[in-house]
């Protein structure tokens, strides 16, 4: 259920601060008053547009303070994933410190109506470590002409960061059995002919989330450019 | 944006998404992505699931000096970032999307082509051990040279259409073809059909098809 209310994703929960700071403190005009809805917003939503307010303040402020709690938080994790995907320590150091400076460098290009931080996070990761094992660069998809927005839409964000986390709900609920196989896709240890179709993820209402938010997208720019 | 009527199937998307495809197989699905913005949302899902796999990573320990080489690091690629301009816009008059032409380094014009027959082209772009990329150019309302599918095919158009027995393929539509497939594509008739093509050389990938005729029944 997709539920709009700002104010309340912002008011009242200290994880929420972050938040408060970015784009997404602008609330639609027609937003209604604070007071009208309970203060105590659930749980889901203020973990939902996590580290959002961090990127964009490395995008627009270079802001090191910013970098680094997102260093503290992601570098270990990015690590752990690229010995996963069979670097060894070493390796793994020096991939995730270019991961993370890919970060930096690329903050404007994050599209938080398209993807969660750590999803962005993710594919710096996954390109870098291809990378490495190719010694060239992968082909990526183009990158929209268009994209993204100075001002990504409100409702857009909230969704996709909503969606984005039941997702991880959902993959925590799998059965061991399917967790261990759909990680190991994501390690690089099974080969293509190896990965199922079928993963049991329900995958569907993220996919809508973001073939929306890129016809809004399409939308917005063609009317902009007329 | 074209209206794509074929779309890549999920087992490519999450090999794509998870990195483990062969080169050629990534040239054609990236380039596939960037005409479709339904394989576009497919695939950002994908990364979705990547990204939560990701956040829930145990920590591994980082060197003791990690954030303050990570931002000297930064400061080193400030300096040559000016240098690298990015141009990932497609001219206007092209119809290679960005990581097509980015492989070859132009587009369709300057595309050197060596001909098999019957006014048919082909251009090899990448050889892998484990894959091959080629253009093909086949002239409006020609039949396809008559060949047989070892392993995987996977075929992109980019410009022109064609028709085979099962459906008719134009730009941005995708087709994946098997040894057992027996089929006889011809140009459509008006303009030169130009496909590009990822073929897998051996015979490697045994369990994907019954697996992409499973993810066909399903839509």
């Amino acid at each position: 259920m997709l539920d709009l209310d700002v104010h309340n994703l912002t008011a009242g929960n200290p994880r929420d601060a972050h938040c408060a700071q970015g784009r997404l403190e602008s609330a639609p005009a027609d937003a209604e008053p604070l007071m009208s809805k309970p203060l105590t917003p659930p749980p889901l939503k203020a973990q939902s547009c996590e580290w959002i307010a961090e990127v964009m303040a490395i995008a627009q402020d270079r802001d090191q303070a910013a970098f680094a709690a997102l260093f503290r938080h992601f570098a270990p994790r990015v690590k752990a994933f690229l010995i996963k995907s069979g670097a060894d320590e070493a390796l793994a150091e020096e991939c995730m410190q270019d991961v993370m400076a890919t970060l930096w460098r690329k903050a404007h290009l994050f599209d938080p109506a398209r993807a969660s931080v750590a999803t962005w996070i993710f594919t710096i990761a996954r390109n870098r470590k291809i990378d490495l094992l190719r010694k060239y660069a992968r082909p990526e998809p183009e990158d929209l002409p268009w994209g993204p927005e100075a001002e990504p839409d409100q409702e857009d964000v909230l969704a996709l960061q909503q969606e984005s986390r039941k997702l991880a709900e959902a993959l925590k609920r799998l059965s061991q059995k399917q967790r261990v196989l759909i990680e190991k896709a994501y390690f690089g240890d099974l080969s293509h002919g190896e990965i199922a179709t079928e993963t049991g993820l329900p995958l569907g209402t993220i996919k809508s989330r973001i073939r929306l938010a890129l016809e809004r997208l399409r939308h917005n720019m063609s009317q902009a450019t007329k | 944006m074209t209206e794509v009527k074929h779309h890549i199937s999920d087992d490519f998307l999450i090999g794509y998404a998870a990195g483990s495809l062969p080169a050629a197989f990534d040239l054609v699905v990236a380039t596939h992505v960037s005409l479709s913005d339904d394989a576009r949302a497919r695939l950002h899902a994908f990364d979705a699931v990547g990204g939560c796999i990701l956040d829930e990573m145990d920590e591994a320990p980082l060197a003791q000096d990690s954030l303050s080489k990570t931002l000297s690091l930064i400061n080193e690629n400030a300096a040559s970032e000016a240098a690298s301009p990015q141009n990932q816009t497609r001219p206007e008059d092209g119809i290679f999307p960005a990581p097509l032409r980015d492989m070859i380094g132009c587009d369709l014009a300057d595309v050197k082509w060596r001909p098999i027959g019957m006014g048919c082209k082909q251009a090899i772009i990448s050889e892998g051990k484990d894959a091959t990329a080629r253009l093909l150019f086949i002239p409006a309302g020609q039949a396809m040279p008559r060949h047989t599918h070892r392993g995987t095919e996977m075929t992109l158009v980019l410009q022109g259409a064609y028709r085979d027995e099962t459906d008719r393929f134009g730009r941005g539509d995708i087709e994946i073809g098997d040894e057992t497939m027996n089929h006889t594509p011809v140009a459509e008739a008006g303009e030169d059909c130009i496909c590009l093509i990822a073929t897998d050389a051996r015979l490697k990938f045994e369990g994907l098809l019954p697996r992409i005729a499973q993810t066909f029944l399903r839509i």
